[in-house]
């Protein structure tokens, strides 16, 4: 069978997060697949929109719960402007999981900071639930979210939330604050001074490569180590297998490799590359 | 395998019998409208005999060449091995609407017996890239599978090399060393054939060939040796995966970009090029929609797009892009360089942009060619 092929899955449940984002819960068809379908947190699917097109997107739901899988989709582009459209029931095709996921196993015991950017944090979201479902087995965590307007502050009740937490820091800041801001002012990299970095901290990013280089620059230069420091690189995954070549950093197919790559695997070509 | 034989030139079309008569589709160079392209051929008349490439950067010719009978006097054309293997467009599966999902019937492609008679040292390299990429890997391609699991290669020593040639520099050729069945020598009145598995010693010995005497085994050395002697370009391939990744920077990005017109013709004729896009069509009803997957390249504008953003927008990007792979991050990804030493990207290219000069610019030498 090529690597190519659909399988059916049903949408069983659908969260309108907001008017252009919806989180998605689905089931396998074939009870079968159902029952071998394992994922780890941070991999993705292909879903499959029929007569429309495919597009990667994570998975976002506990690993611990395999026989279903949500995904965060964000009203992007042609492809997912249809899948907006996805009604509970709807059959649906996905194939995955695949790449490499958050290095959650290997953060357990130590402090966790979270730098996201922009409007893609749905991947990190995953794992800061996950880390507060079993929040005794992780140390500090740290949470850094930077958006460009205060209108571009999604889930602010969520990060409200969290910030209840122990052992729990939040900081949110807005490029072009307004009155109504009321967290920090400026890019995330500003705000790295606020930061408690420890020996044992391991990072996880995600957002605009451009963001992300510039972030694990300074948190290399503060003394985390480069292969404490990953990163979430979406790039232009078509085949999802290694093969088809669109989602080349550098030496890395980010879709087998990535998406969650170390810093130190991809340091220099994010610097000529990153945008 | 055993020592090599005597195959006199009017017996050429005893071999392509032998293989038509054991049910392969016989391909080999053809001429066609004023260059060469593996096609089929069922008899010897089917070659270019006694025609000469000329190759140059972005230019390309063919005229009689000094022997009459000359069949492999061609050293190539703009069409690799890549198509009958790796295919332009590949149906995959069709994806049929049922109620309100669908229903999935794999497709697989009618690959016919396929045997190459002509194949060069450096096509033969690259299909033993091909293989590792699509075959080797997590994720074997079952469609290049099927094009490739009955395929008898009949490969030619070269014994003279185009100017835009630099086999030698990437240690493919001019002589074919593995992955052939048979190997062949041309010379002036026979060939020297060496064989090189089971199904090779077979079709000796269904020919019937007696050994090649002494005198023609040196003749067939001398001049597989001469053509990688003459052989004028050259590439220096020292450090190079290092050198890309420390230039990515460099000034002469932006020189070739004003002369790359991003055509996408060095990664169409590149024998080893294999970025693909996975293309889904849906018929007007909206009862069927075939994937299928179509040869794509990091020069087309919407290789590194994704929504709302594209990683390289510009030529420079992506000329930088397409060498800092095929000679840099190919290494680290499958084990050798991305080229084969083949020039067709130089040939073919439209404005004749040279990879062997743009590495000497990189480096900061003068340039390297002839």
């Amino acid at each position: 069978m090529t690597p190519y092929a659909l399988h059916p899955a049903r949408i069983v449940a659908r969260h309108d997060d907001t008017p252009t984002i919806a989180t998605f819960t689905l089931r396998f068809t074939d009870a079968a697949r159902r029952r071998a379908y394992r994922f780890a947190l941070g991999q993705f699917n292909m879903l499959y929109a029929y007569g429309v097109g495919e597009v990667p997107i994570s998975i976002v739901s506990d690993p611990e719960q395999p026989q279903h899988f949500d995904h965060t989709i964000r009203r992007a582009g042609r492809v997912t402007t249809v899948m907006l459209a996805w009604r509970v029931g709807d059959v649906v095709g996905v194939r995955g999981p695949y790449g490499v996921g958050w290095p959650v196993e290997a953060a357990r015991g130590r402090d966790v900071i979270i730098v996201t950017g922009g409007l893609g944090c749905a991947p990190v979201v995953g794992v800061i639930n996950y880390i507060f479902r079993r929040r005794d087995a992780y140390g500090d965590l740290q949470i850094v979210h930077g958006v460009r307007t205060a209108n571009d502050l999604l889930y602010r009740e969520r990060f409200d939330a969290w910030r209840d937490h122990p052992r729990t820091r939040v900081y949110l800041t807005a490029d072009q604050p307004d009155r109504t801001w009321r967290y920090y002012s400026g890019v995330v990299t500003e705000l790295f001074d606020e930061l408690a970095i420890t020996p044992s901290t391991i990072v996880m990013m995600c957002g605009p490569e451009v963001m992300m280089h510039h972030a694990a620059r300074l948190l290399g230069a503060k003394g985390v180590a480069a292969d404490a420091i990953f990163v979430s690189v979406e790039r232009n995954m078509q085949c999802a297998v290694g093969l088809c070549g669109h989602c080349q950093l550098g030496p890395h197919f980010t879709c087998t490799q990535g998406p969650v790559l170390p810093w130190s695997a991809v340091r220099p070509w994010l610097a000529a590359e990153a945008r | 395998m055993s020592a090599p034989r005597l195959l006199p030139t009017a017996r050429l079309d005893a071999l392509i019998a032998a293989l038509r008569g054991r049910g392969y589709t016989v391909i080999g160079p053809t001429e066609r409208d004023g260059g060469v392209v593996f096609a089929e051929v069922a008899a010897a008349a089917d070659l270019p005999r006694g025609r000469r490439d000329a190759q140059a950067p972005g230019r390309y010719r063919l005229a009689a060449g000094a022997a009459a009978g000359e069949a492999f006097g061609v050293v190539n054309g703009a069409g690799s091995l890549k198509p009958f293997f790796f295919a332009a467009e590949e149906p995959l599966l069709a994806l049929h609407r049922r109620g309100r999902g669908f229903a999935v019937e794999p497709l697989a492609p009618a690959a016919p017996k396929l045997a190459v008679l002509g194949a060069r040292a450096c096509d033969l390299a690259a299909l033993a890239m091909q293989d590792r990429i699509f075959l080797r890997g997590p994720h074997p391609d079952a469609h290049y599978a099927a094009r490739r699991a009955d395929v008898l290669l009949i490969a030619v020593h070269c014994t003279r090399a185009a100017d835009t040639c630099f086999c030698v520099s990437m240690r493919t050729g001019p002589r074919a060393e593995r992955g052939f069945d048979l190997a062949l020598t041309e010379l002036p009145d026979a060939f020297v054939v060496e064989t090189g598995s089971a199904a090779g010693e077979s079709l000796v010995a269904e020919l019937g060939l007696a050994s090649a005497d002494a005198a023609r085994r040196d003749d067939a050395q001398q001049r597989v040796a001469d053509c990688a002697g003459h052989m004028g370009r050259r590439l220096a391939t020292r450090d190079l995966p290092a050198l890309l990744a420390a230039r990515q920077g460099d000034a002469q990005w932006a020189d070739v970009a004003q002369r790359c017109l991003s055509c996408t013709s060095c990664t169409m004729v590149c024998p080893t090029c294999f970025c693909h896009a996975v293309v889904d069509r849906t018929a007007l009803d909206g009862a069927t929609t075939e994937r299928s997957r179509c040869w794509d390249s990091c020069f087309s504008h919407a290789h590194a797009h994704i929504a709302g953003k594209n990683f390289r927008p510009t030529v420079r990007e992506r000329y930088r892009m397409w060498l800092t792979h095929k000679l840099g991050t190919w290494v680290e990804q499958f084990g050798d360089s991305g080229c084969v030493g083949c020039g067709r990207c130089i040939t073919w290219c439209p404005t004749g942009i040279d990879l062997t000069a743009e590495v000497a610019a990189l480096r900061g030498e003068p340039e390297a060619g002839p």
